[in-house]
């Protein structure tokens, strides 16, 4: 996504805080509910977030309780590999979980755009 | 357009491998539902003898595992066999009435062991060879010793009679023929193959017709096989393996088409057509089959067949056999009887063992049996294959394709001298070419790479030591068969080697060792890491800081994750005894937090399942408060030790079993090991605490306690091998501690203690922890200090606080804030 869309979106949508950075530890993932889902929230090795479903697309396996490595995160219950960034099934498995944007903001707040969060239609 | 449903009934070999080719063409052409009357996956099962032998594990044979049939969207009924098929309703009924319907049915029902109805063949003892079934029956068997009769000298029975002897029985095999095998090879063979037989310990009766099968006094089993000259040979263990006969039944009760076997058109379809059949069920043109080759060459007829492709259908063609007992080498192929107009040429070197004999019809190789030395067999089959006048290459015809072209005896040059399309592997039908191609086309370099690619030597294995000359041919000196295995894909370094460097490099943290040892990946993956966690872990008790986003989810929220994301709890109970006490804070528990399940398990102590992962530092608060730990059913590391009750109450007690359990747990529980161990102890070699097929056991006899180790009873099952005997507790803690820690030391990540030991040898494992006194206190003495930093109870500090952002949720969003 461009700047100039992404400035668009933030203006246009709502984005709201759901933690600060330190609240996730390096390599670990956390969980924040809504009520359509829940949504596994990453920190990796060099402090980039990433939000997914927190749902494999293999069986539904809690991603957020996986083992992060790289921009990966490794499912616990049957070791399929997601990336985190395209939401994507890696090697020869196929498959992908909804993604969601994340920002952090200046003061270290995590912010997810509302607009994502919406039910899924 | 909804999928058409393919419903097939048998998951065996032969239907394994047309949905292989089915789904390679087209993965989304059929839903598949299996009904399979055996409880488990697809596995090889040619290979089962050397599993008898124990030369492989269960593990190593299974063809397609439980991620197969998930990935390929394959509905598998395990243990769920077909009783009916209704053909004008098209469906299918399971004996325990699952119904499916089908637009096509694939029948692969496989053969039957033939059992002779002799006085007595249905008695307990009296077993057949078909699968892991039969095999684990023997091997249980085989446990107690004792004496087996094999009746069938046959292919199947030497192959059972091999392993039994094997595993420690004294075995006899009765043979109806004067000859063995006598099948496949001619008199001068069998005559060796007997002789070979005999000199391992192997007794042998030709012409021996059973007559009856006797039952042991207290009917628990049998106790001799008569003959019918009445002589009476003792046994404890009777296998029939006199033949198979093709498994037509449910066919036939539906009203197809059945002879011997059910009908099949050289397309694989039976007289119903929305109804294929393939493999050993079958009958093609009067012959019926008990090989796996051209059951492999079916599959390829059924998958394209399913495709509505057109195809040239199967045809029957020679076939090659060879005998799967480690230092019998042995092949035949073709007719080799003698005839009018056949010659024969028979090189024999009794010195060498040798014995080969070839034989010709109008210049052209028709029949070939190999004794010893069977490297030239592939060779001769594809003479006999591609009928070639052999006329010109006769005088040196049976020094075999080195020869054939005048150079020197090398079984490089013969391998280099194959053509292109000589068959290699006779299971799976590879040539010469393919396996050079997929070498260089997709640079092989490891055995198994190759095997997963092309096939070759994937199913009996006989043909691997051709694929390795292959391998060593095609890729020089980047070859090496004894290369290791690298640790995962972020290095090309093995365990023992990683393992080695973190000592000598002094590596002491993941970031350490990932940089000091070059990993590919900036921050490993989830295979090394946990690994790498636990060497650090093992190696630097005192310094290393354990690395918690290293952990599986399971040793991080110190309780085991389920299929729905909940999770177990397991509490310790100490040698699995537990008080009223206990029990009523469980009760509490379960009440409080609307547990769903509570399930004893196998160690002996109280599962809760189906707990919210939120409510788990709460669960373990109160557990806690009644004297509750963590069992760490979770970890790899000290599971349970299972006791039985000993002196206390038995009256066959002969010492503390219960005492000696809890003493030993409350020593080592919180160790954390490469995988995990689970122990036991029981009172007397009755052995109510199952102690023998443990990581770790302990007998206790009058004279002291017996130390077991190495047995497995999961996938694999084998029992213990026996470490020692000592004469106090204190003896056996220490042994038992060092023996531990050895593994602790030396173990890959994941590898069980039996595993572990056949690799380094249990002989080894005797010579350090029972003779060598110096070795065993210095094991002691680390496994002692490295206690020291693990027993902390995980459940009291995170019930107190630790960690607790991995209970709770992040955030909780509102939808209003969402819109
Ligand atoms: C010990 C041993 C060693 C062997 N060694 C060799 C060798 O060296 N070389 C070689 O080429 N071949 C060898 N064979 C033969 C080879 O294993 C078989 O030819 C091959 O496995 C047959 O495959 P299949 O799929 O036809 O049948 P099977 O593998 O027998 O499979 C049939 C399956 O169908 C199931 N079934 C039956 N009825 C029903 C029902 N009504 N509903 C649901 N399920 C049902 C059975 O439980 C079974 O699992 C060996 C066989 C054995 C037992
Ligand atoms: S193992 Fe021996 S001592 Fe223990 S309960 Fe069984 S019979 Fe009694
Ligand atoms: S509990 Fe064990 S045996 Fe049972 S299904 Fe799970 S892994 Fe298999
Ligand atoms: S549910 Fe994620 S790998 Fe199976």
């Amino acid at each position: 996504m461009s700047e100039g869309a992404a400035a668009m979106n933030a203006m246009s949508e709502n984005w709201i805080a759901v933690g600060k950075l330190g609240d996730i530890p390096r390599l670990g993932s956390r969980r924040v509910l809504s009520r359509e889902r829940t949504i596994a929230v990453f920190r990796t090795v060099n402090d980039e977030i990433y939000a997914i479903e927190d749902k494999c697309p293999h069986k539904e396996g809690p991603l957020s309780q996986g083992i992060v490595h790289d921009r990966c995160v490794t499912c616990p219950l049957h070791n399929w590999v997601i990336s985190l960034e395209t939401g994507e099934a890696q090697g020869a498995d196929e498959g992908a979980v909804k993604t969601f944007r994340v920002r952090v903001a200046d003061n270290g707040d995590i912010l997810i755009c509302t607009g994502d969060l919406a039910p899924a239609s | 357009m909804t999928k058409k449903k393919l419903v097939v009934v048998g998951n065996g070999m032969a239907p394994g491998r047309a949905l292989e080719e089915l789904f390679e063409q087209a993965p989304y052409a059929y839903d598949v539902t299996i009904f399979n009357a055996e409880p488990r996956v697809n596995y090889d099962r040619i290979m089962l003898s050397p599993v008898l032998a124990g030369e492989k594990t269960f593990d190593e044979i299974v063809i397609h595992g439980d991620r197969w049939y998930e990935d390929c969207g394959v509905r598998l009924l395990k243990g769920q066999k077909v009783v009916s098929i209704d053909r004008a309703k098209k469906t299918v009924t399971s004996e325990h009435g699952v119904v499916a319907d089908y637009d096509k049915l694939l029948i692969a029902t496989g053969s039957l062991p033939i059992v002779i109805p002799v006085p007595g063949h249905d008695l307990p003892g009296v077993l057949t060879y078909r699968d892991l079934d039969d095999v684990t029956a023997m091997l249980l068997a085989a446990q107690s010793g004792g004496r087996a009769v094999v009746i069938g000298g046959g292919l199947l029975g030497l192959e059972a009679a091999a392993g039994l002897k094997e595993r420690g029985m004294d075995v006899t095999v009765l043979h109806l023929m004067p000859t063995l095998m006598e099948r496949q090879l001619d008199a001068a063979a069998g005559h060796l193959l007997r002789r070979a037989l005999e000199n391992r310990g192997v007794n042998i009766i030709t012409e021996a017709n059973t007559k009856e099968i006797l039952a042991a006094a207290d009917g628990s089993g049998v106790r001799a096989v008569r003959l019918e000259d009445g002589t009476e040979i003792e046994a404890d263990l009777v296998v029939m393996a006199v033949g198979i006969r093709p498994n037509a039944q449910l066919a036939n009760d539906a009203g197809i088409e059945t002879g011997r076997g059910i009908l099949v058109d050289r397309h694989m379809r039976t007289s119903d057509r929305d109804i294929l059949a393939l493999g050993e069920c079958v009958e093609f043109e009067g012959q019926v089959y008990g090989l796996v080759a051209p059951l492999y060459q079916m599959a390829g007829v059924v998958a394209r067949e399913l495709l509505d492709e057109d195809n040239d259908g199967f045809s029957d063609s020679a076939l090659a056999t060879k005998l799967k007992v480690t230092g019998v080498d042995l092949y035949s192929a073709g007719d080799f009887s003698d005839g009018e107009g056949r010659e024969e040429i028979v090189l024999r070197d009794a010195a060498q063992g040798v014995y080969k004999r070839l034989v010709l019809e109008d210049n052209r190789i028709v029949g070939v049996v190999l004794y010893g030395d069977t490297a030239d067999g592939g060779w001769f089959f594809q003479q006999v294959k591609d009928q070639t006048d052999v006329t010109e290459m006769r005088d040196t015809l049976i020094f075999g394709p080195a020869y054939a072209g005048g150079d020197a005896l090398d079984p490089m040059a013969a391998v280099a001298a194959l053509p292109d399309d000589a068959e290699i592997c006779g299971c799976n039908g590879v040539c010469k070419g393919r396996i050079v191609s997929a070498i260089t086309e997709k640079n092989l370099t490891a055995l198994d790479d190759v095997r997963a690619h092309t096939k070759a030597s994937a199913s009996c294995g006989t043909c691997t030591g051709l694929v390795e000359q292959l391998m060593s041919l095609t890729l020089g000196d980047a070859f090496n068969p004894n290369a290791v295995k690298p640790m995962c894909g972020c290095t090309d370094l093995s365990h023992d080697d990683v393992r080695r460097l973190i000592k000598v490099k002094k590596l002491k943290t993941i970031p350490e060792v990932l940089h000091a040892l070059e990993w590919k990946t900036s921050c490993g993956c989830a295979k090394c890491r946990p690994a790498l966690n636990y060497y650090l872990v093992c190696d630097w008790p005192d310094e290393y800081a354990d690395d918690y986003q290293s952990r599986f989810i399971n040793e991080r929220a110190h309780a085991n994750i389920q299929k729905d994301g909940t999770y177990s709890v397991v509490p310790r109970m100490w040698g699995g005894q537990t008080s009223s006490k206990e029990l009523r804070a469980i009760a509490d528990v379960v009440d409080k937090f609307d547990i769903p399940t509570v399930k004893v398990t196998g160690g002996q102590r109280i599962d809760m399942l189906g707990i919210k992962k939120e409510d788990l530092p709460a669960v373990w608060a109160d557990l806690g408060e009644a004297g509750f730990v963590s069992g760490h059913a979770y970890a790899k590391g000290l599971r349970t030790v299972k006791t039985c009750v000993g002196t206390d109450w038995c009256r066959f007690g002969t010492q503390d079993s219960t005492g000696l359990g809890v003493k030993i747990e409350k020593f080592m529980w919180g160790s954390w090991t490469p995988a995990k161990v689970k122990m036991a102890v029981s009172g007397c070699p009755r052995n109510c605490a199952e102690a023998t097929c443990k990581d770790v056991g302990v007998v206790c006899v009058d004279s002291g306690y017996e130390i077991h180790f190495a047995g497995a009873a999961g996938l694999d099952i084998k029992g213990t091998e026996v470490l020692g005997l000592v004469k106090t507790e204190e003896e056996a803690i220490e042994h038992i501690a060092a023996l531990v820690q050895m593994y602790r030391e030396q173990g890959h990540y994941l590898e069980r203690i039996y595993k572990w030991a056949k690799r380094i040898g249990y002989d080894e494992v005797r010579r350090q922890i029972m003779d060598d006194g110096e070795k065993r206190k210095a094991y002691y003495d680390r496994f002692v200090f490295s206690q020291k930093f693990a027993q902390v109870d995980p459940w009291s500090e995170r019930a107190s606080g630790k960690d607790k952002h991995e209970f709770r949720p992040m955030a909780s969003v509102g939808l209003q804030a969402a819109e």
